[in-house]
């Protein structure tokens, strides 16, 4: 390398360290030791993995636990199901203008806070909400029902979060399938099930994976949904991180949490990378 | 299944229909929050009352509309400036990050774009609550060294900034990074063959090609951040954004106040998408 | 006379391979001189070190008797026009011609009346204000050529500009580009992979290969006189025959051909009596004849069929398939006398031995 190609080098490196460095690794080791020790007494701490020990123990920890990762599993299979055949009609089925607003319409409500989102659905579900008046209205029921506070409510919430990242993802790819490579899957005797299978869905398997590793870590990481409209039972693991954080200022117990909830993340992005033979870059990047 | 395949019509009827369901489903949240803006009572549910701008302009209790509400408006204000600074710190770091990985190779590049994409898969609290318990164990360890209370490393809006900086500047590299592949080389060589500088030619050129994509991840990051809920719950303190503070409002139970918020939100973001939108397609 | 530009020696390395080896030329004041080759010959490796891209292993380059090998690319007194353009797209056509000027910090009156100056000289007045996209292929041409030219350059680098362009356009420019080299005065240095651009716009071609210079010449020389089997083989096309020699007087030899010919050929380099060896003959030395009696006068004669008529207009040609099997590819007269030729006829061919050069085969 010549000289100021070296100092171009070094000046460009420097932000992407210094970002790394001081605010994801440096944190997240950090965070990691403090999950390692247990408060002896009053400023004397000890390295010890008593904290994953509770962790692992306490039935509500390890129930809330995979309660989170299931559900998470769940609400990417669900918007799976109903993003494809959405983004297939937009990059397939419609064309030109039509195609454009549709799209556009997928991309408003993440345009849109969390927050929001969660508020018109509570507006919507709750005992005095908007569908409970309609069934009574309609005949369906004699009193309000309440339609908040349970894991339906909360899947609800969740798949409409993160639908955006499943449609754009899935879009993208179809989009780049040719249409003549549909048209020969039927000239050469495909039916409409067997093009899918063996043209369209291969086809769209990089965006089919990307979208499931955006919508599952945001599920798993989502706390403003199950806060807003799970039920008091259905407890998410960030609820819990937040609880030990900020309530109850256990913040060894909270890494501990914390660190948890990163490793089942990784596991099972790394999984899923694994098991479609992809990397992170292509998936990412 | 493609338009130049013949399909029955009772398939094309029901796929139609599943694909409008869909949107209402998109829509019907939003459209509420929208409406209910307007009511002239005290809670964002039936019955209707009747049509009022109060939420917006009012200014007498109970009807305190969000121009006349203290709070609201300095949460406003807040989100303004920590999105403002999120903004510009992560597209200053996203190009130069862009630059790095486009012009050099160097030994452990791989590895360092996959530490550059890490902040996408890792949970908003967790990247949250890492920060906290660092910042916090240097400013135990500076107090322990020097007895200097450094206020700026507790939860506050520079952690907010930082928080929230730390993920969208993946965002920002990826997007400008994007656009710098599809930058032709041989344009800056051109520009040092008709006696431009090295960083004349990136200035005079290179520069104005990501210009689309820098503005665009600039509005891309400003709304990202004035929206992020997650990581700024766990570094927040007496400053609340918006997005907390009508967290904080939601969970005392709501009144369509928040409804009219809510509906400023939308717009303002709209708007901001559509003034990008029409940018880049000029 | 000093020439306009000078390399001496010039070697370039990539790790293992060579791109460039030991190469030496230069190139009078004012003259076109292309550099001929197959894609991958290290022609770019040239361009690109003379701009200053690149720097040389080793050997000088000097321009105007100077050497700039400590130069660097935004200071060298030579300007490019590269394969692609490299037109600035974010900017209008004026913008891209001063774009250079602005470098040099000249005042912006005098740049826009430079400006003008070069877009009457190109032909194209009053197109300053348009965007590079609203341009067709050969005007981008023409801009690509006068944002270089304004800079007044001792060297203009012209890297395959016309690789782009559609056949048409490209004939039309062949013109136009050694038109513009006459209006401006100035060294053109122009690389590219088709010797039809070379052969028609150049006073002198370098044919490249592997890295080294194979021949320098004009194009009668490169056609008519080549040096080296490639050149042979490389410009224009040639029927080829590979053996052994029976004899040699002076230039003139006699080889046996692998599948047994006699043949008369004229030597490019000295050979001797039992040498490998390669004959090149053109199609258009071979004559074509009904009867052996018209082809007396010719030292090479052969007998055969015709297998295949390639009508292609003037260049069109006949495959001749001879007695031992071989075919040979002839230039079809237009002259009304074969008009009725078909496949299956049987015919009889010559060649004169100065027509056929013969160079030292790979042992």
């Amino acid at each position: 390398m010549r000289a100021h190609t070296r100092i171009g080098f070094i000046l460009l490196l420097t932000p992407l360290v210094l970002w790394l460095g001081l605010l994801i690794i440096i944190p997240h080791i950090d965070m990691f030791l403090i999950s390692i020790r247990e408060r002896i007494s009053f400023g004397v701490y000890e390295t010890s993995l008593a904290q994953y020990e509770k962790a692992l123990t306490e039935p509500l920890y390890l129930r809330t636990f995979w309660r989170t990762a299931v559900m998470s599993v769940l609400a990417t299979a669900i918007t799976l199901v109903i993003a494809f055949p959405v983004s297939y009609y937009i990059a397939k089925m419609a064309k030109g203008r039509l195609q454009q607003v549709l799209f556009m319409l997928c991309l408003i409500p993440f345009y849109v806070s969390e927050l929001v989102r969660t508020f018109g659905w509570m507006i919507l579900l709750r005992e005095t909400g908007l569908v409970s008046n309609l069934l009574q209205w309609a005949g369906l029921a004699d009193q309000p029902v309440e339609m908040l506070y349970n894991d339906a409510a909360m899947m609800v919430g969740l798949v409409y979060t993160s639908m955006l990242f499943m449609v754009v993802p899935l879009v993208t790819t179809l989009e780049s399938l040719d249409d003549s490579v549909i048209e020969a899957g039927y000239d050469l005797g495909g039916s409409g099930l067997s093009v899918l299978r063996e043209i369209i869905i291969p086809h769209a398997m990089p965006g089919i994976v990307s979208g499931c590793i955006v919508v599952f870590m945001l599920s798993l990481g989502n706390y403003l949904t199950p806060t807003m409209l799970g039920g008091k039972d259905s407890l998410w693991f960030t609820e819990m991180i937040y609880n030990q954080f900020i309530v109850r200022s256990n913040w060894e117990l909270g890494a501990a949490f914390g660190f948890m909830l990163l490793v089942l993340s990784s596991v099972i992005v790394w999984g899923m990378l694994r098991l479609t033979g992809r990397t992170l870059q292509e998936t990412m990047g | 299944m493609i338009p130049t395949i013949p399909q029955s019509r009772s398939f094309r009827l029901i796929y139609g229909s599943y694909v409008l369901l869909f949107f209402l489903y998109l829509a019907l949240p939003l459209t509420v929050v929208a409406v209910f803006a307007f009511n002239d009572s005290q809670f964002p549910s039936l019955p209707w009352e009747g049509f009022t701008w109060n939420w917006f302009f009012g200014d007498e209790r109970p009807q305190i509309g969000v121009f006349h509400e203290r709070g609201i408006l300095r949460a406003v204000g807040t989100s303004a400036f920590v999105a403002m600074c999120v903004a510009l710190l992560s597209v200053c770091v996203g190009t130069t990050n862009a630059f790095l990985f486009n012009r050099y190779e160097f030994r452990g590049k791989g590895l360092l774009y996959v530490l550059m994409l890490l902040p996408l898969v890792i949970p908003g609290i967790v990247l949250g609550i890492s920060i906290l318990v660092f910042s916090s164990t240097l400013a135990n360890g500076i107090w322990d060294l020097a007895q200097m209370d450094i206020q700026a490393l507790r939860p506050g809006l520079l952690l907010v900034i930082l928080g929230q900086f730390s993920f969208i500047t993946t965002i920002a590299t990826l997007v400008i990074t994007a656009r710098l592949q599809k930058f032709d080389r041989t344009l800056e060589e051109a520009a040092l063959n008709l006696g431009a500088t090295r960083l004349t030619a990136v200035r005079t050129i290179t520069i104005p090609f990501l210009m689309p994509a820098m503005i665009g991840a600039v509005v891309v990051a400003f709304l990202m951040s004035f929206e992020n809920f997650n990581t700024t719950l766990m570094l927040v303190g007496s400053d609340a954004p918006l997005t907390i503070a009508m967290f904080d409002r939601l969970k005392e139970g709501s009144t369509p106040l928040l409804n009219a918020v809510s509906l400023l939100l939308m717009l303002g973001s709209s708007l901001l998408a559509l003034v990008v939108i029409l940018f880049q397609r000029r | 006379m000093t020439p306009d530009l000078e390399c001496a020696d010039l070697v370039k390395r990539f790790g293992e391979t060579t791109a460039v080896d030991n190469v030496s030329f230069s190139v009078p004041p004012g003259s076109f001189f292309s550099i001929l080759g197959p894609s991958g010959c290290g022609k770019t490796t040239i361009m690109r070190m003379i701009a200053g891209f690149l720097d040389p292993t080793s050997g000088d380059i000097r321009i105007k008797g100077k050497s700039v090998l400590d130069t660097p690319p935004n200071k060298r007194p030579v300007n490019m026009v590269f394969q692609h353009l490299a037109l600035f797209p974010m900017m209008t056509i004026a913008e891209n011609i001063g774009y250079g000027l602005r470098r040099q910090k000249m005042p912006k009156d005098q740049i826009a009346r430079k400006v003008d100056e070069a877009l009457e000289r190109i032909g194209l007045p009053g197109i300053g204000g348009r965007k590079v996209d609203e341009l067709s292929g050969g005007q981008k041409q023409r801009v690509a050529i006068a944002r270089c030219m304004v800079l007044e350059p001792d060297v203009l680098l012209l890297d395959e500009p016309l690789g782009a362009l559609d056949l048409k356009l490209r004939e039309h420019m062949k013109v136009e580009l050694k038109a513009l080299q006459a209006a401006f005065d100035t060294t053109f240095v122009y690389i590219t992979h088709d010797q039809s651009e070379a052969l028609v716009m150049s006073d002198q071609i370098a044919v490249m290969n592997a890295g080294r210079f194979e021949q320098v010449g004009t194009g009668q020389d490169l056609y008519y006189r080549p040096d080296t089997p490639f050149v042979a083989g490389f410009i224009g096309e040639s029927n080829r025959w590979k053996g052994r020699i029976d004899r040699v007087e002076g230039e003139a030899l006699q080889m046996r051909t692998d599948s047994g010919l006699a043949m008369r050929a004229t030597a490019a380099s000295p050979l001797a009596a039992g040498d490998t060896a390669e004959i090149f003959v053109r199609p258009e030395s071979i004559r074509l004849a009904a009867s052996a009696e018209a082809l007396s006068g010719f030292d090479n004669q052969l007998q055969g069929k015709v297998t295949s008529i390639l009508f292609n207009g003037a260049a069109s040609r006949v495959l001749v398939q001879d007695d031992a099997g071989e075919t040979l590819e002839v230039t079809l007269p237009q002259s009304g006398e074969f008009a009725t030729l078909k496949r299956g006829d049987a015919v009889h061919i010559g060649w004169g031995a100065a027509q056929a050069t013969c160079f030292k085969g790979a042992a």
